[in-house]
């Protein structure tokens, strides 16, 4: 009785509350509507995962991470017809986090399509696995749409987090177990510092959201404080280690070489894409002061590094790390170049790369076979004779990675080279076109070693499944297209990168702002 | 007496510190996640600290998903210790080494 009335007593007033309460209008749904769609996806994953039989799930788990990733990759398209922000000015829908959405959603997708054959051949639960393939996109993708300094910080740890169990997925093999390791304490080492250089704008300019922070850095009558400085060094350092940029990339080769293939296909192009996206977002949006010259010396450390080190690494999935980082110094160059070049360069050079890497990746994995025992460049002796087909695709991804012309790669470092030319950056033009020259080197050398060298007889090289060879093959059609007619790509890219850095230079008033500063 | 902000900002650039140079010279696994543990506190202390300077409630929000995250992170973080300890049989970083760094 005496519950009832008190129910009875405070019911008027929690109604009162519940209308004061403003949902947010559906357009807002609509705007996250692709992480909406792999959350759920995730989570039905997760919970048919202990209905099926462990032998037999893979295939049909897959097919419904695979369809999870599709529609959400068709959503896209409906969240283009909502540009703007939503949730109070926590993320907000323009062509830049429609590219980004795209690009992600399509790397997780072929991802997933070349994770079937693996997880078979090397006996891994497929439940987590693909629930945590989504998950992760999820981060990846808020990362690319989100303008508020605390929801990119969620996105990142949920993508890193995702990324980190991944790593170590088969862990009953202590490689992979010790990379998953080190890419924690590392990844978690770094996300420390770029949180504390949140923390330091947030005392600079008593914002977190990316458009206020512009607003009070550049408003021209008052200087820039010095702490605004130090937070985008350290902002800097944490988004360094996310793409693997010289000085942060000690971790890079080590956990690549532990982690299962596809993965590494994954997390060299997913969150690599995402966290350029937070990086051009903080520096062109938010106009954080001071990064030129970081960004100078960190791709001119990231090209030579890679570069020099891929020279003399035997094992193929160390290479393509080094290699990954001398791709992570040429964006960079890209950055350092002026934005409203640059940001589109940098943009179409992300979808490039994550073509051709994802495709080169899921060739190691199919070559890779049980316990990844064939990982070797010695392994890829003479595979130009005993599987053609597979040798010609993995010469086409390396032929891209080198830059050479019908390629997306080439295209990519092109665009990267004239906005860095067109911005008067010759220095680090020269040492990209240098670095270019001795890339060449070690790509070629897997191509000699597959044509030129006899086949060691005991590797085997299986056939391949539907699955991967449809993996493969988008990601080739996907290279080919980008090199060949790359005009609406570019286009695309450089309507949202002008828009973004248009926005910035004359910011706009936000409706939201008030509440941060009662 | 109001302690001025730049006492609480020297004491968590001071954390922060301590926990960055404890990631770089102990040897434990354990050790190491603690250092990292101080470092994100050592910045939730700042956030808090310019909330009050700022009056914006925020950063204090901002407190609260930090330590959220922290949570998740170790949660993870400790399975993957665990997976290493049971192929490795050590937590001594100096003996993780399979891999060339």
């Amino acid at each position: 009785m005496t519950l009832v009335s008190t129910i009875a007593h405070y019911l008027p007033a929690l109604l009162a509350q519940a209308q004061a309460f403003q949902s947010p209008p559906l357009a807002d749904y609509i705007r996250v509507l692709p992480e909406l769609i792999l959350t759920i996806f995730g989570m039905v994953i997760m919970l048919v995962d202990p209905l099926l039989d462990p032998e037999s799930s893979h295939q049909s788990l897959g097919t419904i991470a695979l369809v999870g990733a599709l529609a959400a990759l068709a959503s896209t398209y409906w969240m283009a017809q909502y540009p703007g922000t939503a949730f109070t000015n926590m993320i907000r829908v323009e062509p830049f986090s429609v590219f980004f959405h795209v690009l992600i959603i399509a790397i997780a997708a072929v991802s997933i399509l070349s994770s079937f054959e693996y997880l078979k051949v090397q006996r891994i639960r497929a439940g987590e696995y693909y629930g945590l393939i989504l998950f992760g996109t999820v981060g990846m993708c808020l990362m690319s749409s989100a303008i508020e300094l605390v929801l990119i910080f969620i996105a990142l740890e949920i993508s890193s987090i995702s990324t980190y169990i991944l790593a170590g997925f088969r862990r009953h093999n202590a490689t992979s177990s010790e990379s998953s390791l080190k890419y924690f304490l590392l990844g978690s080492f770094a996300t420390a510092f770029f949180l504390y250089g949140v923390a330091l704008i947030f005392g600079a300019t008593g914002s977190t959201n990316l458009d206020a922070i512009n607003q009070a850095l550049n408003s021209g009558n008052a200087s820039v404080p010095m702490l605004a400085y130090v937070a985008t060094a350290l902002m800097f350092v944490g988004l360094g280690f996310k793409v693997a940029s010289a000085p942060f990339h000690v971790w890079t080769p080590d956990v690549y070489e532990g982690a299962p293939a596809p993965v590494v296909g994954l997390m060299s192009t997913g969150p690599k894409a995402a966290a350029f996206a937070v990086l051009l977002r903080v520096l062109f949006e938010a106009r954080a002061p001071g990064y030129f010259w970081l960004l100078w010396v960190s791709a001119a450390l990231s090209m030579t590094i890679g570069n020099v080190c891929a020279l003399v690494q035997d094992n193929v999935k160390r290479l393509l790390a080094y290699s990954s980082i001398a791709h992570a110094g040429y964006l960079l160059v890209a950055f350092a170049a002026q934005p409203e070049l640059g940001t589109s360069a940098a943009m179409f050079y992300t979808a490039a790369y994550a073509a051709m890497n994802v495709g080169a990746f899921a060739i190691v994995s199919h070559l890779a076979a049980a316990d990844e025992r064939y990982v070797t460049i010695e392994d890829y002796a003479g595979l130009g004779r005993k599987s053609p087909m597979l040798a010609a695709t993995f010469t086409f991804f390396l032929m891209s990675l080198i830059g050479i012309p019908i390629t997306g790669g080439f295209f990519a470092k092109f665009y990267v080279l004239s906005a860095a030319l067109k911005s008067n950056l010759v220095g680090l033009s020269i040492i990209l076109v240098l670095n270019s020259a001795v890339g060449a080197y070690y790509y070629l050398r897997i191509i000699v070693l597959m044509y030129m060298r006899d086949a060691r007889g005991e590797v085997p090289v299986t056939r391949l499944s539907l699955t991967a060879a449809l993996a493969i093959s988008v990601c080739v059609v996907l290279t080919l297209f980008l090199g060949v007619v790359p005009g609406r790509v570019l286009d695309y890219a450089a309507l949202s990168g002008a828009q973004l850095v248009r926005d910035t230079a004359s910011p706009p008033v936000l409706e939201g702002s008030e509440s941060m500063q009662p | 007496m109001m302690v001025p902000l730049s006492y609480y900002l020297m004491l968590s650039g001071f954390l922060f510190a301590c926990g960055v140079i404890g990631f770089l010279i102990k040897r434990n696994i354990i050790t190491i996640f603690m250092s990292i543990e101080l470092m994100l506190n050592g910045v939730n202390l700042s956030f808090v600290a310019f909330a009050a300077q700022w009056h914006a409630l925020s950063g204090q929000v901002f407190v609260f998903f930090v330590m959220v995250v922290a949570a998740a992170e170790a949660a993870v973080g400790l399975a993957i210790i665990i997976a290493v300890y049971r192929t490795r049989e050590t937590l001594n970083v100096d003996r993780v080494n399979l891999l060339k760094l």
